[in-house]
């Protein structure tokens, strides 16, 4: 496993690019750490696979380095750098058996068949198919054939890191979620480095360790789950990551208080905004539904099984909050913020609160 | 998939009906009455009975004539198959030489089959031929019209030239529907060209170029106005296939009742051989 | 009103449909929801008239149309890939089912804009739909399912192919668009989440059948069969197989899980249990509350809650929990689970309810 070096890179797809918008890829610079489980979130476009492609080596970039382990690999081949990758549609040798699927890398990297046959034994176990080694590749689910997409590259010992490209597309729901924990536990026992595509949050958030949330070919903030639900640093994150996204509702600074049309909010401290547009923004699980605080008019309440959400009006502004499944919107609703759960921006860009 | 319902329909279809009744039955019933009976003309028949079909089973002609058939056939695949993959592999799979290149090799497929007789009959002799003056000045005896080896190939390598595009065709439909990530898989897999080509193309492939061999198969077998233009079904016999000797024994002799009878027996070797390709296929389809 | 009555539908020996009987109102919004080849796309050719029944009727506003031709229905169908006349331009293809109704141009021109401006693509009805984004090429196939006012819409996992955050955007605006128009709107999914958030009814599919029909929420909350309960389930249901002894099922390990009281009368005899991932807590919710043993497998954050995957027995069950919690695998953790909100099958599947037991 290697510690990747993503080194100023940029790319683009056109020959000879001149503005920063024909850049797929503006600059990236990071660092995937050794044993690491990433995500590369965002929407289409963003860049995210064309990141990935570049690691893999299915692409060069236009600018910039890549590392392996502080060894330069920016020339070579896919074949030269070890990695394995899951595409998102199952990629599987259909006249092969379950056993040549996983064979296959070896083979061609003329391993001896006794150590071939005592990796894709070993293989069949972590991936859960060991009872299918003998069957045609083709007659399986799409579940199974992506777990064998992904067993070609845990069978070399070799591998630099693991890369996936939106693996869960093609996946039914319940599968869903019995790939992803056995990923986790495979990630968990075995320590590789995972680099993991997808425009699903919820994907991202609990598959990963860290998250490199993308967006418009440039990184806008990498952390852990929790950092990007509690701060995110920019409005995009805010608004891309949670279901609802972050309410984001404009505001003028006071001191310790920000002023929304009629409404004053007290803030937890005083923000370091110097100046620009200020916004507000607090996640909808941080929105307290009571009898207490600023009045709002409730459009809707979307009962989502696990809790409800409930859209209102605030100043003329459309909010949601989340409420428990069993709690009812009061006669007359009014909402309080938890200072806890506010954060600041300035130019959409999240701004620190001093004390 | 069975669709919904009408019995409107069936007014349409009527005419269709119509048109195969005497385009198709009443000729082979037709054929069916000359296959059972004899004539000496003045429109005087009499009843034969399986007499005809006797003979032609014990008959040399038809049985060296349908030998020469099947291994032509066999020839001509084992040539354009092989062929026919290598171009398609070759072929540009984006930009402008796709378009280029598709119609190169459709431009054979255009020509009718009576002017590609023509023009290799033309352009194998070896007075005026291009062909046929180049290669005998280059010291090889050629001469199509008299010896049977040289016919065979003449008949052999214009009909590859006919239709080795149609087995191109085929198959590179059958490689473009290929999805990127299965070349970007094998090169991760540290798969050799030739590995690619054996567990991906190969597979990706087998659907078309079922497709491709029956057809050439079949047409083969039946193949009639080439080789009936450029030799003739000479030099003596040596390229006479089963339909040349047809047409040879219903008009060059007029023998309308073996001409007839083997029609018949023609006409369920190419019935046997539609059925053959229609299980394969949907045996294959099944298997999927 | 659209009516499938007893509708069963063979393909060569293989039963894609068997046996529905549904009843779809019109200005109704309706799931159907199941897992791949459970048979949603199967039903939606039959209602759409793509397909007759083997056996069984269709029916339209009191009238039997089975047999009737797709032509003559008047449905709009929008589908997961993208499909839009390649060589037109948007307005164009907006217009098209306008075109073909031979509708005069300015009442054309009228609802191309209108219904262009209601799924925000006025700035592209120049554009060819491959030059415009995932999203705005699915737009542009809705836009034409609605200019045609059909009196039934079939939506076949329209957002599948889309950005999460997109599908999120246009699952709010999509019911918004048909309600006042009076259609029968059918929409099929295999997420059950998308169902809770489209509400309307839903449908639960499995193996052909339609397990259960009824308001979404109810369906969710209160299925009829395990089988429904495990459809309509992300995570996948926590289910446990538990003898009854007079007012307890038991749990492994002695702990004695409360029959709950409308259920008292129930016989003694082997049930499943199946609970919400939110209905088992670290905290104890109540005094009733159970606690269980039981081992973490992994741990998921999604930011503000964690999914903690448990073994308990023979049963891996799911367990949603406020905040950020970081199990090592193999710890053991305390869990409650509320009587309350179990769910009790007997063993043919069916749900005990109060008030089966009083009939």
């Amino acid at each position: 496993m290697a510690r990747i070096e993503v080194n100023h890179i940029r790319h683009s797809y056109l020959p000879n690019p001149q503005k920063d918008s024909d850049f797929a890829l503006k600059e990236v610079h990071h660092t995937f750490e050794d044993g690491g489980a990433y995500a590369l979130l965002g929407p289409s476009g963003c860049g995210k696979t064309t990141l990935l492609n570049i690691i893999s080596g299915l692409l060069h970039p236009s600018h910039g380095r890549l590392l392996f382990n502080g060894r330069d690999v920016t020339n070579l081949s896919t074949q030269e750098r070890n990695i394995a990758q899951v595409f998102q549609f199952p990629v599987i040798y259909d006249t092969m058996t379950v056993y040549d699927n996983l064979a296959f890398p070896l083979r061609n990297r003329r391993v001896p068949e006794a150590d071939v046959d005592r990796k894709v034994r070993e293989t069949l176990d972590m991936i859960d198919l060991a009872s299918m080694a003998n069957r045609k590749a083709r007659r399986l689910t799409a579940d199974q054939k992506q777990k064998i997409s992904l067993g070609r590259g845990l069978v070399r010992s070799d591998v630099n890191a693991i890369l996936f490209d939106e693996p869960l597309t093609v996946i039914d729901p319940h599968m869903k979620w019995v790939l992803r924990s056995q990923l986790k536990q495979l990630h968990r026992r075995f320590g590789y480095t995972m680099v993991y595509v997808t425009h699903d949050q919820t994907e991202a958030l609990t598959f990963a360790d860290r998250v490199v949330v993308m967006y418009d070919g440039e990184i806008v903030q990498i952390g852990t789950p929790a950092e990007l639900f509690e701060r995110p640093r920019h409005t995009f994150v805010g608004y891309f990551i949670g279901s609802p996204g972050m309410n984001v509702l404009p505001v003028s600074l006071d001191g310790r208080t920000a002023k929304l049309g009629a409404q004053r909010i007290e803030l937890p401290g005083v923000p370091k905004a110097e100046a620009g547009a200020v916004e507000l923004g607090i996640r909808p699980e941080y929105v307290r539904l009571g009898r207490e605080g600023m009045a709002v008019q409730v459009s809707k309440v979307e009962d989502v099984g696990r809790h409800k959400v409930v859209r209102a009006n605030l100043e003329g502004r459309e909010i949601a909050a989340v409420i428990g499944e069993d709690d009812e919107v009061p006669a007359e609703p009014k909402v309080r913020f938890n200072p806890a759960g506010i954060n600041i921006y300035a130019d959409s860009w999240r701004v620190e609160i001093g004390a | 998939m069975d669709k919904t319902w009408n019995n409107k329909a069936w007014f349409l279809v009527l005419p269709m009906l119509v048109l195969v009744a005497f385009s198709a039955v009443i000729p082979l019933m037709t054929v069916v009455n000359y296959s059972v009976q004899d004539t000496f003309g003045n429109n005087v028949f009499f009843w034969a009975s399986t007499e005809w079909f006797e003979e032609l089973l014990h008959s040399d002609r038809f049985w060296e004539a349908m030998v020469r058939n099947l291994i032509f056939s066999f020839i001509i695949l084992a040539i354009e198959v092989p062929l026919g993959i290598f171009i398609a592999l070759n072929m540009p799979k984006k930009g402008w030489g796709v378009p280029v290149c598709l119609v190169l090799m459709a431009l054979p497929l255009l020509i009718p089959w009576n002017v590609v007789g023509t023009i290799w009959q033309v352009f194998g002799r070896n007075d005026i031929g291009l062909l046929g003056y180049y290669v005998n000045a280059l010291g090889f005896n050629y001469n199509y019209v008299q010896d049977p080896f040289d016919a065979w190939v003449t008949v052999i390598v214009m009909d590859v030239w006919h239709w080795t595009s149609l087995v191109v065709l085929l198959c590179y439909a059958g490689l473009v529907s290929i999805p990127d990530a299965f070349y970007q898989a094998a090169k991760i897999d540290g798969a050799s060209r030739w590995a690619v080509f054996r567990y991906i193309q190969l597979p990706k492939m087998q659907r078309v170029l079922l497709i491709a061999v029956l057809l050439r198969f079949m047409d083969s077998f039946m193949i009639y106005t080439e080789p009936f233009v450029v030799t003739g079904g000479g030099p003596g016999n040596s390229t006479t296939f089963l339909s040349i000797d047809l047409v040879k024994t219903a008009l060059g002799q007029f023998d309308l009742g073996p001409a007839a009878a083997m029609s018949l027996v023609y006409f369920l070797i190419i019935l046997l051989l539609s059925w053959v390709f229609y299980t394969v296929m949907t045996n294959y389809d099944a298997e999927r | 009103m659209l009516e499938l009555r007893n509708v069963t539908k063979t393909v060569g020996a293989q039963e894609h449909i068997r046996d529905v009987s549904l009843t779809l109102q019109h200005g109704s919004l309706n799931v159907l929801l199941g897992p791949t080849l459970s048979g949603k796309t199967s039903l939606m050719r039959l209602m759409a008239g793509l397909d007759a029944p083997t056996s069984g009727s269709v029916w339209f506003d009191g009238k039997d149309v089975t047999g009737q031709k797709v032509q003559k229905r008047n449905v709009a169908m929008v589908y997961q890939q993208f499909i839009n006349y390649p060589a037109m331009t948007v307005y164009e293809n907006i217009a098209s089912p306008l075109r073909v109704a031979g509708v005069e141009q300015a009442r054309i021109d009228k609802e191309v804009r209108n219904a262009a401006a209601l799924l925000k693509l006025t700035p592209y009805l120049e554009r060819t739909p491959l030059s415009l984004s995932g999203g705005q090429q699915q737009r542009t196939a809705l836009a034409r399912a609605i200019v045609k006012n059909a009196s039934l819409v079939l939506l076949d996992e329209p957002l599948a192919n889309l950005d999460y955050k997109l599908r999120e955007e246009l699952r709010a605006e999509l019911p918004k668009m048909f309600a006042a128009t009076g259609t029968i709107f059918v929409y099929a999914t295999t997420e059950p989440h998308e169902a809770l958030l489209l509400g309307g009814n839903t449908a639960t599919l499995s193996e052909g059948r339609v397990t259960q029909f009824g308001p979404t929420v109810e369906v969710f909350r209160k299925p009829v069969d395990l089988v429904t309960a495990r459809t309509f389930a992300d995570p996948p249901l926590n289910a446990i197989v538990l003898s009854k002894k007079g007012s307890d099922f038991l749990l492994e390990g002695g702990v004695k899980l409360p029959v709950p009281p409308e259920l008292n009368g129930i016989p003694d005899a082997s049930y499943t249990i199946g609970f919400q991932p939110h209905h088992l807590s670290l905290e104890r919710p109540n005094a009733s509350a159970v606690p269980v043993r039981a081992k973490v497998t992994i741990t998921e954050i999604t930011g503000s809650e964690s999914f903690v995957h448990l073994d308990f027995a023979d049963a891996r069950w799911v367990m949603l929990a406020h905040g950020i919690l970081d199990f090592e695998t193999d710890d053991e953790v305390e869990v409650f689970i509320d009587p309350r909100h179990i769910m009790v099958f007997d063993q043919n599947g069916r749900a005990v309810t109060a008030s089966k037991l009083a009939a």
